[in-house]
């Protein structure tokens, strides 16, 4: 990391359901804003910035909305910054924030992630037509299940990996009240016999649309310190952030295990000082849309060898009770309204370090990696928090 | 705790401002502008340790359309990159705040729009609270007519005054190769015309563009290294008003102000002063909230009125400034770039020689 210290002191996300029809936009926004500044122990008035990033304004309908919102954000006469990273948005937000306080800039940022998808239909909106460019798919799944089907050629995994990260998700999930779905009655079988929607992408294998929002608060070391004396809740220290992308199509691009994801892992490491991510990483909120992203982003990130990611899956070790628990919140496979999921994933990582995540805490987090992935499998967004003081 | 690093405008590009760039994708138009960029101080975006774009996907009519534009920087292996959905000028704040972070020496920032495919007022409609106003598709040329209105019958401008305005910025734009209006009748047959939306005239409204700009930043040593005299970013910062028209003075934009305080523009002489006003009223604005005195050369581009390339007029400001401080044609200047209705989201930014 840079110049200044940087930790995540505040953290509040709204309950993610299909259709949020009782909150106007700004109603959902300040919902998660407010509960972020209560857990930071401030008001808005302590805030200095506002750093805010959602996926396309063509879901919700409104063009560049943040100048819309700055009242409800409590931002007139403030610094208000829009990012928009496809995916990985929430999670780039979030370090977009994070470098408002790492430059020097100012002391506190208040940054939300949030999409509100029952405004649009998110499937035909991802489904670029001609002339911007070739006509191929129908929805992100439709773009990503060759990619599976791919990495289940390459690694020779069982057919049924999907179907394992999927219940242990949607599981997970039941422990997350704030969720969208919870399905008591979910079962390898109900999974299995779900109906296929790409091949080999089955229904329960497949993220929800979701409404929702998440926010934080980032502070400096002072505000940190502040924060901790205030709420008696130890902060979580930013020890490394990167973003790096690559082309959607460029000759020798590997879609399966992007160089891009590579690149990441390997520069945010580098900053928080890992060396071996499975023995040093306590657990990950990792960006699994589809199932079977959970054994292919295990190698991308460095995790398991290539082609051995599934058996890590397979083994149980990515259950909450397992060497690396990954998304104890239930993953954007239980909640996924595009522009918070990457902040969802990078502020879950900060709670576990925080040991806020009530029925999903993890014993002993000391280091959690946030990570997202937006375009074609082509930008990504990672941090790693810390409860050391780096 | 206050940003340590001096970090420089070193390279500027622009694709020529035209109303149609016609035949060309958003990604084929602003490529010739950061390869020029790039070339102009002999690197390569090897060189770069991070890119931060600025555009709009309502105006490209497309979700996701910057995705495409990562074509135009050549992002093969991977680069560190960002994107806002907000003028090049908050890219540029995005990449500042890079470098001053320690995690980056250079950086590419470009901001760049094809209003030309759709009907730019129309479009910029949606930009409105949803509730309230956008149901009454106010565009903005009208929004801007009752700021001027509001203008004139408080005393802050007169008409002739506008012409003047719009004769100076397009009589300016002739020096201006890029500039897509160049040269002005008088004033006084300006004030002939008839009103598109009184008390505007044609005059007194930026031209619709398809257009964009490039630069590059460096930091110290870096930034000797691709600049003989760098355009040294002394103080940025951005604000935001109120977007609720009913609450605000439409004569202020009280956000300037706080961030020409931020950024230090009263701390030195000003030169040379580039300023992001799409409608002529909205020059005497600005100019009065960043306090700049009589002397001080405004557009001498031929600013926003110009050329208009949304979503890159801001950062052209900038670009500018860098360039006639980088020439050596002035030793300090101030860059505004606007976002929003009405001047409602702004930034400034102070440039210096050594």
């Amino acid at each position: 990391m840079g110049a200044n210290r940087v930790a995540v002191i505040g953290c509040g996300q709204t309950k993610y359901t299909a259709i949020r029809g009782d909150v106007s936009m700004p109603g959902l926004i300040r919902e998660a804003a407010y509960r972020a500044l209560d857990d930071a122990g401030l008001t808005m008035d302590d805030i200095d910035a506002v750093v805010i990033g959602k996926a396309p304004d063509f879901f919700e309908g409104m063009m560049m909305p943040e100048t819309y919102l700055a009242e409800a954000l409590g931002a007139v006469g403030k610094p208000l910054f829009r990012v928009h990273t496809a995916g990985s948005v929430g999670g780039s937000t979030a370090i977009v924030a994070a470098s408002h306080v790492e430059a020097g800039v100012h002391e506190r940022v208040l940054t939300i992630g949030w999409q509100q998808q029952s405004v649009s239909e998110a499937m035909w909106a991802l489904s670029f037509p001609i002339p911007f460019q070739q006509q191929l798919v129908a929805g992100a799944g439709g773009y990503f299940a060759p990619f599976i089907r791919e990495y289940m050629r390459r690694s020779g995994a069982p057919d049924d990996i999907g179907i394992l990260v999927a219940l242990k998700d949607r599981v997970n999930a039941l422990k997350n009240p704030y969720a969208h779905l919870h399905e008591p009655e979910i079962s390898y079988d109900s999974i299995k016999e779900s109906f296929m929607l790409w091949e080999p992408i089955r229904y329960s294998e497949t993220c929800p649309s979701s409404d929702g929002a998440f926010a934080m608060v980032l502070g400096s070391e002072k505000a940190a310190e502040q924060a901790q004396a205030a709420t008696g809740v130890r902060p979580a220290w930013i020890i490394g952030t990167s973003m790096k992308s690559e082309p959607a199509t460029a000759n020798g691009r590997d879609q399966i295990t992007p160089q891009a994801g590579k690149d990441c892992a390997a520069d945010v490491y580098r900053q928080a000082g890992i060396t071996n991510p499975l023995e040093q990483i306590d657990m990950v909120e990792m960006y699994v849309p589809f199932s079977w992203y959970e054994p292919m982003w295990l190698e991308n990130l460095g995790f398991a060898a290539e082609g051995e990611g599934w058996k890590l899956t397979e083994k149980g070790t990515t259950q909450m009770d397992g060497q690396l628990p990954v998304n104890c919140s239930g993953g954007v496979l239980s909640t996924n309204p595009i522009g918070a999921s990457g902040m969802i994933r990078f502020g879950e990582a900060a709670m576990q370090v925080r040991g806020q995540a009530g029925d999903h805490q993890v014993d002993g987090v000391n280091t959690a990696l946030g990570h997202a992935y937006g375009g074609a499998a082509q930008f990504f967004a990672m941090w790693v928090v810390s409860a050391e003081k780096p | 705790m206050a940003p340590q690093r001096n970090v420089a405008v070193v390279s500027v590009a622009q694709t020529p401002h035209r109303r149609a760039a016609a035949g060309l994708s958003e990604t084929e138009m602003i490529e010739p502008a950061i390869r020029q960029a790039l070339d102009q101080v002999g690197a390569t975006i090897d060189d770069i340790g991070f890119v931060c774009s600025g555009s709009s996907d309502y105006l490209a009519g497309q979700a996701f359309s910057f995705v495409m534009t990562l074509d135009a920087v050549g992002a093969w292996p991977p680069i560190s990159e960002s994107h806002v959905e907000m003028d090049g000028a908050w890219a540029l704040y995005e990449a500042w705040l890079k470098i001053q972070s320690g995690h980056c020496d250079t950086a590419l920032v470009f901001g760049y729009s094809k209003a030309s495919p759709g009907d730019l007022p129309r479009v910029l409609t949606r930009q409105l609270d949803p509730y309230y106003y956008g149901p009454l598709w106010p565009d903005s040329v009208a929004l801007a007519g009752l700021q001027a209105r509001a203008m004139l019958d408080a005393g802050a401008i007169t008409e002739a005054e506008m012409a003047q305005i719009a004769e100076r910025n397009r009589n300016a734009a002739k020096d201006n190769p890029n500039a897509q209006l160049q040269g002005s009748p008088s004033a006084d047959e300006l004030l002939t015309a008839p009103y598109v939306a009184d008390p505007l005239r044609r005059h007194d409204c930026a031209p619709i563009t398809d257009g964009g700009v490039a630069m590059i930043i460096a930091a110290d040593d870096a930034a000797r290294k691709f600049s003989s005299r760098p355009a040294w970013i002394r103080g940025i910062d951005h604000r935001v008003d109120s977007h609720n028209l009913g609450a605000r003075d439409l004569t202020r934009a009280p956000s300037i102000a706080i961030a020409a305080q931020h950024a230090g523009v009263a701390d030195g002489k000003v030169d040379v002063a580039e300023l992001h006003a799409p409608f002529t009223h909205q020059e005497k604005i600005v100019r009065t909230e960043l306090g700049l005195g009589d002397d001080v050369l405004v557009n001498p581009s031929g600013g926003t009125l110009s050329a208009n390339p949304v979503m890159g007029a801001g950062l052209i400001r900038i670009a500018e400034v860098a360039n006639r401080i980088s020439a050596g044609e002035a030793d300090r200047g101030v860059a505004h770039a606007t976002s929003g209705q009405l001047l409602q989201q702004n930034l400034v930014c102070v440039l210096e020689g050594e």
